[in-house]
C-alpha cells in the first residue's frame, strides 16, 4: 500500500504495480493523485548553478554559500515537505537567523491559526464519516481540489451512527458563487452567495437563527438554511479559499457563526488544505515559536507578524530559498519579480517556473513516491508512509541536512 | 445522451410495420435499448429520400455502441477517479463492505466499480442491477457523479 501526495487527503490505499521502475498500473488513486504520480516521470529538474548543469554537491555547496553571505535571507515552501524536512527547515531559519513562511501565510493560514490555538473547534475527518450528518462545503470544490473527500469521509461512505449514509442520513451543503462541480451532487442545497459576500450571508444564518427574518438572499431559502442547522445533529463545515479570501480579517464573525451553532447542536470545521503537509508546517512551527507562519528568527528571537510574509519579505530579503512551491506561478507579479532578482535556490523535484528563474537548482526526491516520510492530513492526524520507487535523488530532508552541514 | 424521441424524429415514421414492430416509435425505444438494429428498417435502407436520416441516425447511434451489456457508458476523458459511483454502488458496498462501505477502494474481485489509474472502471457487470430481463433502474452510480462521466443509455 502506497500514500498518495496528491492533496491533503493523504489517501492510504492506493496500490501500486511497478514494472521496469515505472508505475504499471495504480488502484484507488484518484485522477489529481494519478496525475501527481504519472510526473515522476517527466520534466524533472537536474542540479543546475545559473542555468548550467553540475553536480548535486557543487549545487549545494553554492545553495550554502548564498545562505552563508545573506544577511536576511527568505525560507519559503515548506508545505510540500515531509514533517522530517520541515523540522530541518526550522532548524536551518535559526541558524540563519532568516525569515520562515511557508503557504499558508496567503492560503487557509488565518483560519488555521484559529483551529490550532482551539477557538474553533474541530474533529478528525474519521469523526466526521462516522457520526456527520451535515457536511457544508464553503467556498470549496472538493471534486476539484479533494476528489476523494466526499467518497472517503463527507458524503458517501457508512459511519459508525450513519449507516444509512448519503441515501437517507447526511446531507450535503454547498456554498459557493457558481455552480461547482461538488454543487451537482447537492443542487438542492446549492447556496449561492456573490463574491466577497460571504459576511453578509452569514449574518443572515445568524438572524435566522435567532428566529428573525434574514435582511438579504432568498429569505424562504435561508429559513430553510437555519432549520436544516438547527436540526442538524454534529455538524461539520470544510472552509475553502473561496470563504477565507472572502472574510480575510473578518474571521470572527465565521468564529461566532460557529459558536451560536455549538450552542444549539454540535459544529466541528476542518480547513481544506490544500498541500499535502501544510498543516504539518503550522503545526511545527508552532509547537516551536507559538506562530504558525510569517517568522523571522532575525536577533536571535522568534517574532512574527505580516512583515514577515513572503508577499513583504520577498521585497526586503537578499536571497531566497523556496522549497517544493511554485511562488513565481502562484504569487502576484509584483512579490514574484521581487524574488526572481534574488539570489534564489530552488529545491524541487520538477521543473516550475521558479525553478527555471532560479540560480541554483537541486532536484529533490518526491514525497509519498521516492522518499518516505511523516505529515499531517488536513485534521491533525499524522500519517507515515514508505517510498514505492527507489530512486537514487537525495529526499528534502537530507538536501537541507547537507545544507546546514556546509553553513 | 440521444433520446427515444430524437432517433424517432430520423426514422420514416410511416408505421410500416416491415420491422415487425407496430410503430415507428416502438422501433426508435427498441434502437435504443439496443435490441434492434438500424438494418432492420429496410425503407431506411432501401429508399434513396432517407439518405441524410440514415446517415444523421447512425452518428446518434454511434455512441450506443459502446455501451456494456447494461447499458452503462463510462467516459473516461470526463472522469475525476473520485470513487463516489465505487462507494455508492449497493452492489459494491455488498461485496465489500469493510472497504467499499466505509470508503475505502475495494479489495475484493466482486465489485463492479473500481478507479484505476485515476479513472472508473467496470467489472462483473452481470452482478449489477440493471443486468439481465428483471432489471431494477438504479443509478447510485450516475447520480453521484460530479462530472456526468458515467451514463446510461
Amino acid at each position: 500500500m502506497a500514500t498518495c501526495t496528491g492533496c491533503s487527503l493523504l489517501c492510504e490505499d492506493i496500490e501500486a504495480e511497478l514494472s521496469g521502475g515505472k508505475l504499471s498500473k495504480v488502484k484507488n488513486l484518484c485522477r489529481k493523485g494519478h496525475g501527481h504520480f504519472q510526473s515522476a516521470f517527466s520534466e524533472r529538474t537536474v542540479p543546475m548553478i545559473d542555468g548550467k548543469k553540475v553536480d548535486l554537491d557543487q549545487a549545494i555547496a553554492r545553495a550554502a554559500e548564498i545562505l552563508r553571505s545573506a544577511k536576511s535571507p527568505l525560507l519559503f515552501g515548506w508545505s510540500n515537505s515531509t514533517l522530517e524536512a520541515q523540522n530541518v527547515g526550522i532548524s536551518l531559519a535559526e541558524k540563519l537567523d532568516a525569515t520562515i513562511d511557508d503557504t499558508s501565510s496567503f492560503c487557509q493560514g488565518i483560519l488555521m491559526e484559529r483551529i490550532l490555538s482551539g477557538s474553533i473547534p474541530t474533529c478528525t475527518l474519521d469523526d466526521v464519516r462516522n457520526y456527520a450528518d451535515v457536511s457544508i462545503f464553503w467556498g470549496a470544490d472538493p471534486s476539484s481540489s479533494h476528489p476523494r473527500h466526499l467518497s472517503r469521509f463527507s458524503y458517501y461512505p457508512r459511519g459508525d451512527k450513519r449507516q444509512k449514509s448519503y441515501e437517507e442520513e447526511r446531507t450535503c451543503m454547498v456554498v459557493d458563487v457558481r455552480m461547482s462541480a461538488t454543487a451537482t451532487l447537492c443542487k438542492d442545497y446549492l447556496f449561492r452567495v456573490p463574491p466577497g459576500g460571504d459576511a453578509e450571508f452569514i449574518e443572515a444564518i445568524l438572524s435566522v437563527l435567532e428566529g428573525k427574518i434574514p435582511r438579504l438572499g432568498d429569505k424562504k431559502k435561508m429559513i430553510e438554511l437555519g432549520g436544516l442547522l438547527k436540526k442538524a445533529e454534529w455538524g461539520a463545515i470544510f472552509p475553502g479559499l473561496g470563504m477565507i479570501y472572502s472574510l480575510q480579517d473578518n474571521m470572527e464573525v465565521f468564529e461566532r457563526l460557529i459558536a451560536r451553532l455549538n450552542e444549539i447542536t454540535t459544529f466541528k470545521v476542518i480547513p481544506m488544505a490544500g498541500h499535502f503537509n501544510m498543516r504539518g508546517f503550522n503545526e511545527l512551527l508552532r509547537e516551536k515559536t507559538g506562530y504558525i507562519n510569517r517568522v523571522s528568527f532575525e536577533g536571535g528571537a522568534a517574532s512574527h507578524g505580516p512583515e514577515n510574509s513572503v508577499v513583504a519579505a520577498a521585497k526586503t530579503c537578499d536571497a531566497a530559498l523556496v522549497i517544493g512551491s511554485d511562488p513565481l506561478s502562484s504569487l502576484p507579479f509584483g512579490t514574484a519579480r521581487a524574488l526572481a532578482r534574488l539570489p534564489l535556490i530552488a529545491i524541487d523535484p520538477r521543473r516550475s517556473l521558479t525553478t527555471d528563474a532560479a540560480g541554483v537548482v537541486i532536484p529533490a526526491a518526491i514525497s509519498g513516491l521516492e522518499a518516505g516520510g511523516t505529515a499531517v492530513r488536513m485534521d491533525g492526524v499524522k500519517i507515515k508512509f514508505e517510498p514505492i520507487i527507489k530512486a537514487d535523488l537525495p529526499a528534502d530532508e537530507q538536501i537541507l541536512s547537507r545544507i546546514m552541514e556546509a553553513i | 445522451m440521444v433520446g427515444a424521441m430524437e432517433i424517432y424524429m430520423l426514422l420514416p415514421k410511416t408505421n410500416c410495420k416491415k420491422c415487425g414492430l407496430p410503430t415507428c416509435m416502438a422501433f426508435a425505444v427498441g434502437l435504443l435499448g439496443r435490441e434492434k438494429k438500424i438494418d432492420e428498417c429496410t425503407p431506411l435502407i432501401e429508399e434513396k429520400k432517407y439518405e441524410a436520416k440514415l446517415k444523421k441516425l447512425r452518428e446518434v447511434i454511434a455512441p450506443l455502441e459502446n455501451a456494456s451489456e447494461t447499458g452503462l457508458i463510462i467516459h473516461p476523458e470526463k472522469c475525476f477517479g473520485c470513487g463516489n459511483c465505487v462507494v455508492a454502488c449497493p452492489v459494491n458496498v455488498a461485496a465489500d463492505p469493510t472497504h467499499c462501505g466505509v470508503g475505502l477502494g475495494p479489495e475484493s474481485d466482486k465489485v463492479i466499480l473500481k478507479v484505476e489509474d485515476g479513472v472508473v472502471v467496470s467489472n462483473n457487470l452481470q452482478e449489477c442491477r440493471r443486468f439481465g430481463p428483471n432489471k431494477i433502474l438504479c443509478n447510485a452510480c450516475t447520480a453521484t457523479c460530479p462530472s456526468k462521466a458515467i451514463e446510461f443509455v
